[in-house]
């Protein structure tokens, strides 16, 4: 394996490119199970960044076009969002 | 290809099916797993991966004490990290009618020998110093320090793992399409991959279970229900227990990784397939997250998702034999608690195929209970 611990390709949670070859070698083929055993794309970005790498490293790893690797769907919220924005309640006094 | 033929087939690749797949291999059974998507990609990687020892019934406390004592070693049985966490849960009481149930429970518990007993609504605090008890309107509270939880995807993996280890052959992505019967007996099973000649198929689908059964004629009453959940940025360890509320019909708790994952079960679900998010949640489960812990208003929620109940009409498993068809043994059922008593299931069940007998009676669990009517429903379910 190409020496590749320094690269990052999950800046969320710090995952580097041979942490994830390693993955896909000990069969977590789909960026779903990478993501899961990884945590990469769990973080504040939501695999925005990571993702496509992921499936682009996945591709090369299988032999196959990037384009036959599914993406896992994407969770709502779109941004990191507080829990109060949802809720609807203004400022409570009681934590002032 | 796959295996041409093998003792026991098993459908699903959740914690389920993983887990009886282990321990029918350990028992030096020649064992063939299929599961059309990724392992847990169903309800157990989806699931809130609490372990709850608390039940109503007698069933569901055994199962799951007993699950509990293989929980505790099972990072090492299994030589796999899977964040196992025994923070305890707390059950909160908001009626007195709960309160009343709760009390009964915790006799049935402790006469079964759990280590769990009932709070009043001063002790709360003592528990989860966060909590608004009075913005809650709990009056009492059940409190077992062993319950926890673990995280459902690594549990999965590290049985599977470990399944293969000891000869399982365990095909991802790989669909049950038909199960050939002949005279009441299973033959093989049909795949999109191929075929594999069996005598004994063991249905843990989760809640595709009743899909499965159809297709060698059995009906179960199993019915799929939508349950979301969220989870929030990491947050420093400040929340030790799962804490859960029928009457609120919400749990939540912290992650090793820091997060706080939550879920609030909307009684108007109608039954369905449907595994779509929805705004009506995160809207809701933000009201119930913010008037029980007033701080985590501030708090960022990362994503939401949402998976499928597998729920019979007791809320308890299906477990054993039919008496249709020989060989085709149920494990599905779980409506919502699958994950916390898989490790005993899954040795009762290879106790079951490999022995004949069980270590724990699992009759009163077997599907012939709602032609007979011996139906007691579980009554500490989220639904």
């Amino acid at each position: 394996m190409e020496k590749k611990d320094k690269i990052i390709v999950c800046r969320c949670e710090d995952i580097t490119y041979d942490e994830i070859v390693q993955a896909i070698r000990e069969g977590f083929t789909t960026p779903d199970e990478i993501k899961r055993v990884l945590r990469c794309g769990m973080g504040p970005c939501q695999g925005r960044t990571c993702m496509r790498l992921i499936q682009r490293i996945i591709a090369k790893e299988l032999n196959k076009n990037p384009a036959e690797i599914k993406m896992p769907k994407v969770r709502p919220p779109l941004r990191p969002s507080p829990i109060g924005l949802f809720a609807g309640e203004k400022n409570d006094k009681r934590e002032s | 290809m796959i295996k041409e033929k093998a003792e026991v087939v098993i459908v699903g690749g959740g914690i389920v099916g993983c887990s009886i797949a282990y321990n029918l291999a350990i028992r030096g059974v020649d064992v063939v797993l299929f599961e059309r998507s990724y392992l847990a990609s169903g309800a157990t990687g989806r699931c809130g991966g609490g372990i709850r020892q608390q039940w109503s019934t007698e069933e569901n406390i055994r199962l799951a004490m007993e699950s509990v004592k293989i929980f505790e070693g099972l990072e090492e049985e299994l030589d796999y990290h899977i964040e196992y966490y025994q923070g305890g849960y707390l059950v909160l009481a908001h009626t007195e009618d709960e309160v009343k149930q709760f009390k009964k429970n915790v006799s049935l518990q402790r006469k079964l020998g759990l280590n769990v007993r009932f709070l009043e609504a001063d002790e709360i605090n003592d528990i989860v110093p966060h909590l608004d008890v009075e913005a809650i309107g709990a009056i009492g509270a059940t409190w077992c320090p062993t319950d926890g939880h673990a995280n459902p995807f690594k549990t999965t993996i590290a049985y599977a793992r470990a399944a293969e280890k000891h000869g399982a052959h365990i095909y991802k992505f790989t669909e049950v399409k038909g199960i050939k019967v002949e005279k009441g007996e299973i033959k093989e099973v049909i795949t999109d991959k191929g075929k594999t000649k069996t005598k004994i198929v063991v249905n843990a689908a989760g809640a595709y279970s009743r899909e499965i059964a159809k297709m060698v004629g059995v009906e179960l009453p199993n019915k799929p229900y939508r349950h979301e959940i969220l989870a929030t940025e990491p947050l420093k360890h400040v929340l030790d227990p799962m804490v859960i509320s029928f009457h609120d019909n919400v749990y939540f708790r912290q992650t090793e990784h820091g997060e706080v994952v939550g879920g609030w079960g909307d009684p108007n679900e109608p039954s369905s397939y449907n595994i779509e998010s929805s705004f009506h949640f995160i809207v809701q489960m933000s009201r119930l997250l913010s008037r029980y812990v007033p701080k985590f208003r501030h708090v960022n929620i990362v994503r939401q998702w949402a998976g499928l109940y597998d729920v019979t009409p007791d809320a308890r498993p299906i477990l054993g034999p039919v008496e249709e068809v020989e060989g085709f043994i149920q494990a599905n059922g779980f409506s919502g608690h699958g994950f916390m008593v898989a490790p005993m299931v899954a040795k009762l069940i290879a106790e079951l195929i490999v022995e004949g007998k069980t270590s724990l009676p699992i009759e009163s669990l077997n599907l012939k209970r709602f032609r007979e009517g011996r139906v007691i429903k579980e009554a500490s379910v989220v639904g």
